[in-house]
């Protein structure tokens, strides 16, 4: 692993080897190689998708435009499983876990947070449509300048003493989960020369079934770098990259305070045979 | 609420990227038990990337039975007590791709099952979790008829059963791609 593939900027501590050799090609691409690398896969998709195959819905883990992929996805299909027992169950979270104010990011420090003050809320919900009820979700994010409080983040863009970005909370009775933050910036990466992140928050999820564990990005609608981001593209179906973008809420903007964000997550199906108690509201 | 039979599609995975170093893990994360509780062992190994180089930017979560086969549904995962079992776990590899987690051999949780703890893997690089299972080595009849291993090829079926280690503790890599590439899983609805 090199600096190349990575979206780091400093892997000073980090162990060198040999693959070296296949990334270092990579660093040399040019943006419209990797978006004409994208847009080729795209359009076979497509023409699958015409001809019957089925629709996509969740990324390729063999996508090459993402250079990082290539040496990390298993080349075998993933072999189907009855879930059993302990994989029918969730580890439980509670209110000893994690505190009220954990959902307020812009509140961690001394003073306010620099950027956009943002309110992003949602639900949980399993492939049912359930809630996923008092689960824990945690989210972590650059600040307004695109910059993450992480010892391997060595962009050249200011920290911001009174945000780091890190987040957690747990969903209502309905699945409903809320969190104040600040708005983050895209940050640039070495997948490729001139390479930019869309602006993102990364959320990560439990549900009542530890086969729903997952861990995914929320993005911000109309970001321009859309269709450049080889990570957000590893989702080949329209319709399936739009799940991953939240909508503009003015309902949920404040009045003088904070613009608001809604972004709804459906967890894969849950396979539990579910009790009447469990379903009562 | 009545049962609701809407068949949603499931919002797709991302990569948990490279940043998740200051936000995911947290104090004794990796410590399902305390080391000085009776019957703790180490369950470690190595995340290898498919020219065989360790992976320093993995995250791993295990959930588990405890000894008795029971299923914890206390919570205190985030804060641990060194007392309760919750059953979860959290490591992020170290720079030479190791992992450690300090726990317990999970007992059957059906007379006859074999047991296993249930693994998910997040990586740089990695665009969405991955599944598979740790088996126990011991209970080679309960091994000889688990339905998910006897419907796989003897090379394949190793790769998700941990080696004993002369003083107890449970050694497991994971391989992404390549030899011995680790069964992966998918389950319905998924």
């Amino acid at each position: 692993m090199t600096a190349n593939t990575d979206e780091t900027f400093d892997e000073s501590h980090v162990i060198e080897n040999d693959s070296a050799v296949i990334d270092s090609d990579a660093a040399a691409d040019s943006q419209d190689f990797i978006t004409n690398q994208i847009n080729k896969i795209h359009d076979e998709y497509q023409q699958g998708k015409a001809e019957g195959r089925p629709e996509e819905t969740q990324p390729r883990i063999d996508f090459a435009p993402y250079r990082s992929s290539v040496l990390r996805h298993p080349t075998k299909d993933l072999h189907h499983a009855d879930p059993e027992t302990i994989e029918l169950w969730s580890p439980a979270f509670g209110h000893r876990d994690v505190h009220a104010l954990e959902a307020d990011l812009t509140i961690q420090h001394n003073g306010e947070p620099l950027g956009e003050r943002i309110v992003v809320r949602g639900k949980v919900l399993d492939g049912a449509g359930r809630p996923v009820r008092n689960q824990l979700v945690e989210i972590w994010q650059a600040n307004a300048a695109g910059r993450y409080i992480h010892k391997r983040d060595q962009h050249p863009a200011p920290i911001d003493p009174n945000f780091t970005g890190v987040g957690r909370c747990l969903t209502g009775d309905d699945g409903s989960y809320e969190f104040t933050t600040i708005k983050p910036a895209p940050y640039p990466w070495k997948n490729h020369h001139n390479a930019w992140r869309p602006a993102h928050i990364h959320f990560s999820l439990f549900g009542t079934d530890f086969t729903q564990r997952m861990i995914t990005q929320m993005y911000f609608p109309g970001d321009p770098l859309f269709s450049l981001d080889p990570i957000y593209q590893s989702i080949t179906d329209q319709q399936a990259r739009d799940r991953l973008v939240a909508t503009y809420d003015h309902n949920v903007t404040s009045h003088e305070w904070a613009t608001g964000y809604t972004w709804d997550i459906v967890l894969s199906g849950s396979n539990r045979t579910w009790m009447e108690d469990e379903d009562a509201e | 609420m009545t049962q609701n039979s809407t068949q949603l599609v499931a919002t797709p995975g991302q990569t948990i990227g490279p940043f998740y170093g200051y936000a995911l893990p947290y104090e004794k994360d990796s410590q399902l038990v305390h080391r000085a509780h009776a019957g703790s062992i180490r369950l470690h190994g190595v995340v290898y990337d498919g020219q065989g180089t360790p992976i320093p930017d993995a995250l791993l979560e295990i959930w588990q039975a405890d000894e008795t086969g029971v299923i914890s549904r206390e919570t205190g995962s985030l804060v641990r007590d060194d007392h309760t079992f919750t059953g979860f776990g959290r490591a992020a590899v170290d720079n030479e791709g190791h992992y450690t987690f300090t726990t317990v051999n999970p007992g059957a949780t059906q007379e006859g099952k074999a047991p296993f703890i249930s693994l998910v893997v997040f990586a740089r690089g990695l665009l969405n979790k991955l599944h598979t299972r740790i088996y126990l080595p011991e209970d080679t009849d309960a091994l000889a008829n688990d339905p998910l291993l006897s419907s796989l090829p003897e090379e394949r079926r190793k790769t998700l059963i941990a080696t004993r280690e002369a003083n107890g503790d449970l050694y497991f890599d994971i391989r992404l791609q390549g030899e011995n590439e680790t069964v992966f899983l998918s389950y319905p609805g998924a």
